[in-house]
């Protein structure tokens, strides 16, 4: 299941998100853009000092500073409306109601990761029970009903097309959670939660890493998405539930 | 040394007697000389740039091959490798790009520029300095205590960096990182007094602001930014030590989990407050490296090309726009922080407005240049490098501006490519311009100059063949900070490892770069044994340091006077006016 | 020495820059300064040629430094905003904000008084500084007018002061008794940061007063005296309207 990292002449990882497609075509372009300008600039540098040319001439610094830069502007501004409107595509509105809720939490070194459960949401958690010996990493409150059926795994695995959202906890320090595969990136943040939500496409094993420092296991702090196809995810799930209601009290 | 104190008044107290005996104020003199200082400052630099740039290739060497021993130590530590890290960006940042374009040769040529011979408060420069060393020596012991030096980066973001129970280094080490930076914010707030109470009151006659060469507003700029940015950096540093010994928590949550030791604080303090107060400093403070740079640069470029310097108003207002939107841009290091998505867009505006004034120096550069057939001097050399490095490092800049990219590319090797060439290489260039440039003045030597373009071709090649290729590994999606790239399993350790064989090529090019600095250190070495030049203005310069008699020690009686604006060409390119001659002998087409 | 104080405009060595480029200020009025070569201040360096040249500058050099010095306080006080502000959901979805108002003691008003009447004190010895009889008074020979006057009005300024870092100390001490420590509350925390913060610039105002005073007694060149005196009492000035906004900001504010 596993694709080839990277491809392309700018080596960037296969998309696998839905998102992603625009998000690519736009990164492309700027760094086409930002190579042309590069090698132009250079060029004008070199021919410049190669080339004489001594005769007294008026200084038009409408030509050479204002219309350029009027040009760059444009070109600029171009871009960043681009930008914005892809950001606020992604960003500025929250998760579809029908998307599926994954809590992703970070602590000094790994990552875990909750699905609700049958009941469709989260249990209260407290800082003052977590105790990972005893296999409550998160320290799922025991006398919230809802926490009963809830589900961690160490593993992110994921519908094939569909919504979900994604809260961010972080019990210790800040983390940087990012999956170079579906394109995102956000900081998990101690005392906050952070909600991000994309649309995995397909189906595969993905890379998640964080991506802030946060101590001297940073580099190991590493998880994997599986995105799986929708039959293949429910089958996974009752798995999970049913090996999760046995070592419970 | 004489044996007596001067007794000039027998009722003054002792002190003032001291102070008045011959040696005494001869050596207080000297001390409190702002080329003292100045060469200070560069040896500061120097040390710390060495340090720097030893510590970066141990990381280098042991990312490419993990399993490197390092001579009398052993295999590379994650933490060691994180306090690696840490202590090459808080060396080169502040020790070297903020101290040897700023304090180093703001000192030796900012008041000859100004016609003037000293600076504004000598005393306080002096104290500048000695606090300076002071930090990097409090700096440096952090390697040496129990823990060893701080693993959090340069940007030192809680609560990573606000308890011990977060990691080795987060202790004392910590603790002495926090007051390294706090005493060096005081040294450079005292620098930026003097420089700015240096520019605005001790002008030479005619010196008026328009006339002012662009190195030193280039200068002025970057000393505003240091009165702005470091006060808030010590705010915040004064907070974080609260945090970490006060048991306030202006930084953490109210609950926190660390290491199993839950940490309970009144209050909801958060990680982000930290941010803001950082990166409120930490965007200018890329400036302040950076606009002395650009400042020389320009004066070089117009200097080798025997040209004005084209749109000089122009040049001068771009340079105070890219201080002033320095300060409202800091948000940019913050959009997957945890930032609101509608601050991000307007963080995003401002950073690629940034674009602009910096495009039009570029504009200048390019323009001034074009068709002049330059002296292709080393200084000159150095300048097209940095405006070449600093064209390519820029580029990238409005790419990281835009935040949905940025959630593709923060916090990867993008980054590191991006600030290494607009920054690191760029102000690197600048500093070496400044040495070749400057050295008759400094030295009283000129360097050599076939050793001088050896080292620049070939620390432009390994700058290139550096920091090229860490676009690449980080649009693959490599991360920052990451001590070791393989002997981990699943698909991020396929992604990680895909970058090997270029972060090999990148660590023997950093290598290559680190060797090409030999010729520089030759050359000084054989100019020294050289005797002294006796041309005082071997570049055809027109600034007033160039002025003869501008670098004697003793007092003049000629006051300075300016009659014109710099680089006063002709536009045959072979008369040139100097701001210090006050005939005219040559007219040229007007502006 | 000189035979006149505020002589009209000198004619300086100077010549035409050809240009009609504006010239940075310069100050012609110049004063004795006991330098003794003859007034001669054309052969001076820049910067030491008049009484006002040096003053300007070190009027300058302060107001970049309380520039800087504003921004530390700025930073300071948007933590205070947002702290004050944040707040996070506890367990049973509710809004907790911790922050409980430092009830201020009453007698920082006082210490307020003996602040405002400092900064009072203080400006009268600046404007001592300059009185021109009092200076020709002394070049005739006649005392030391000058440092005395301002001598006496800085003394009342370093006493008020003095009374007022005491004050402070009776108000830590009396929160002290009411068991409101530095980690008590964030609210607290800032009522001890803003106000120690403030109280460590008013001590180094005072070392800059003991200084000043030290200058008047022991300096010959009035122009030195006059430096010392000025830059000090604007220092004074500044902190004094800092603490007025900063009180302000604790008594109302929270």
């Amino acid at each position: 299941m596993q694709a080839s990292p990277i491809h392309g002449f700018w080596n960037l990882p296969t998309n696998a998100a839905a998102h992603g497609h625009a998000l690519d075509t736009h990164l492309l372009l700027n760094l086409w853009i930002a190579l042309a300008l590069l090698a132009l600039a250079h060029l004008i540098l070199l021919i410049g000092i190669a080339i004489r040319k001594r005769t007294p001439r008026p200084y038009q610094q409408l030509f050479i500073e204002y219309l350029p830069l009027a040009a760059l502007t444009l070109l600029f501004a171009f871009l960043a409306l681009r930008a914005q409107q892809l950001w606020a595509a992604q960003r500025y509105t929250g998760a579809d109601l029908s998307a599926m809720q994954v809590e992703v939490t970070g602590q000094q070194f790994v990552w875990y990761f909750r699905y609700p459960g049958a009941d469709a949401a989260f249990g209260r958690t407290r800082l003052s029970l977590v105790d990972p010996a005893n296999a409550n990493p998160l320290g799922i409150d025991p006398s919230d009903t809802y926490g009963r059926d809830d589900i961690v795994t160490s593993q992110l695995v994921l519908p094939a097309n569909r919504e979900v959202d994604l809260t961010l906890r972080a019990q210790d320090v800040i983390h940087g959670f990012a999956i170079p595969g579906m394109r995102i990136k956000q900081n998990a943040i101690p005392g906050q939660t952070t909600h991000i939500h994309f649309t995995p496409e397909t189906p595969g094993d993905y890379a998640i890493l964080c991506t802030q420092v946060c101590g001297m296991g940073h580099y190991r702090m590493l998880a994997t998405l599986r995105v799986l196809p929708l039959a293949d995810f429910n089958t996974w799930l009752h798995a999970q539930e049913s090996t999760r209601s046995e070592p419970q009290p | 040394m004489n044996p007596l104190p001067i007794p000039t008044n027998p009722g003054a107290p002792f002190m003032a007697r001291l102070l008045r005996h011959e040696w005494v104020s001869a050596k207080l003199r000297h001390a409190t000389h702002h080329r003292t200082i100045g060469f200070g400052y560069l040896l500061l630099s120097l040390v710390a740039v060495i340090i720097g740039a030893l510590l970066s290739l141990i990381m280098r060497t042991h990312l490419a091959w993990p399993n490197w021993q390092l001579p009398l130590h052993g295999p590379i530590l994650p933490e060691e490798y994180l306090a690696l890290v840490t202590m090459h960006g808080t060396l080169m940042l502040f020790f070297v790009l903020t101290v040897a374009p700023q304090s180093g040769f703001g000192n030796l040529i900012l008041p000859a520029q100004l016609g003037t011979r000293h600076m504004a408060f000598p005393r306080i420069n002096a104290a500048g300095l000695y606090l300076t060393a002071f930090a990097l020596v409090t700096l440096l012991a952090a390697f040496f205590v129990p823990g060893g030096a701080p693993i959090g980066g340069w940007t030192a973001y809680p609560p990573l960096s606000a308890t011990p129970l977060a990691g080795p280094g987060q202790g004392f080490g910590m603790d002495l990182w926090l007051a390294s930076i706090a005493l060096f914010s005081i040294a450079t707030t005292l620098n930026a007094i003097n420089m700015l109470t240096t520019i605005t009151n001790l002008r030479c006659e005619g010196l008026t602001w328009e006339r002012l060469p662009l190195t030193v507003w280039g200068w002025f700029t970057a000393a505003l930014l240091s009165i702005l940015a470091f006060s808030v950096l010590l705010a915040a540093i004064l907070l974080l030590f609260c945090d970490r010994h006060l048991h306030s928590g202006f930084f953490f949550p109210a609950q926190d989990l660390i290491s199993g030791t839950l940490l309970q604080h009144r209050g909801d303090g958060s990680p982000l407050l930290w941010l803001h107060l950082f990166w409120f400093f930490g965007h200018p403070e890329v400036y302040i490296a950076i606009l002395p740079g650009m400042g020389l640069t320009s004066m070089v470029i117009a200097n080798f090309s025997r040209r004005r310097v084209f749109a000089y108003r122009l040049m001068i207002a771009t340079t105070l726009l890219i201080g002033f939107l320095g300060i409202l841009v800091w948000g940019h290091h913050m959009f997957v922080a945890g930032l609101n998505p509608f601050a991000g867009t307007a963080f995003s505006i401002s950073t690629i407005a940034i674009a602009l004034p910096a495009a039009a120096k570029v504009f200048s550069w390019l323009a001034t240049t074009w068709g002049s057939r330059p002296r292709l001097a080393t200084p000159m050399l150095f300048a097209l490098g940095f405006v070449s490095l600093f064209i390519t490092g820029g580029l990238t800049g409005p790419i990281l501006a835009q935040p949905i990219l940025d959630e593709y590319l923060h916090n990867t090797f993008f980054v590191v490519a991006h600030f290494h060439l607009i920054m690191a290489m760029a102000g690197v260039f600048g500093l070496f311009c400044a040495t070749y440039y400057w050295a008759p003045l400094l030295f009283h030597r000129t360097l050599s100059e076939p050793l001088g373009k050896l080292h620049f071709w070939t620390t432009l090649l390994g700058a290139y063949s550096t920091f090229l290729p860490m676009h690449f590994t980080g649009l693959a999606a490599e991360p920052r900070h990451y001590s070791q790239l393989t002997g981990i399993a699943g698909p991020s350790a396929a992604l990680l490892q895909s970058t090997l064989p270029l972060q090999r090529h990148i660590t023997a090019s950093a290598i290559f770069l680190v060797c090409a600095q030999l010729p520089f250190f030759l050359n000084l070495l054989l100019a020294w044994r050289r005797p002294a030049n006796k041309d005082t203005n071997p570049w055809d310069a027109t600034t007033m340091e160039w002025a003869p008699n501008a670098f004697n020690p003793h007092p003049i009686d000629q006051p300075s006077i300016v009659y014109r604006g710099p680089s006063h060409y002709a536009d045959t390119g072979t008369e040139f006016l100097p701001q210090w001659s006050p005939v005219n002998t040559f007219n040229t087409e007007a502006e | 020495m000189p035979s006149t104080i505020t002589p009209p405009e000198i004619d300086r060595h100077r010549i035409s820059d050809g240009n009609n480029g504006h010239r940075p200020p310069t100050d012609k009025r110049t004063g004795g300064n006991g330098e003794g070569d003859g007034d001669n201040w054309n052969n001076r360096p820049r910067g030491h040629r008049g009484p006002h040249e040096r003053i300007s500058q070190a009027r300058i050099g302060l107001f970049f430094a309380l520039g800087g010095d504003l921004m530390f306080f700025v930073a300071l006080i948007s933590v205070f905003f947002v702290t004050k502000a944040s707040g996070h959901f506890d367990a049973y979805d509710h809004f907790i904000n911790q922050w409980l108002p430092t009830a201020i003691p009453s007698i920082l008003w006082l210490n307020t008084i003996a602040l405002l009447l400092s900064s009072v004190t203080a400006e009268i010895a600046r404007r001592a500084m300059f009185r021109d009889v009092d200076a020709m008074d002394e070049w005739f020979g006649l005392g030391r007018p000058v440092s005395y006057r301002a001598a006496l009005w800085l003394s009342a300024t370093l006493a008020l002061g003095i009374l007022f870092l005491a004050g402070q100390w009776v108000a830590w001490d009396q929160l002290a008794a009411q068991h409101v420590f530095f980690r008590s509350n964030p609210s607290s925390h800032f009522f001890y940061l803003i106000t120690i913060t403030h109280a460590v610039h008013l001590f180094l105002g005072i070392v800059a007063l003991i200084v000043a005073l030290a200058a008047l007694k022991f300096s010959r060149s009035l122009a030195t005296r006059q430096v010392f005196v000025d830059t000090t009492v604007w220092y004074w000035h500044v902190m004094g309207a800092l603490w007025i906004f900063l009180f302000l900001l604790l008594e109302f504010g929270q």
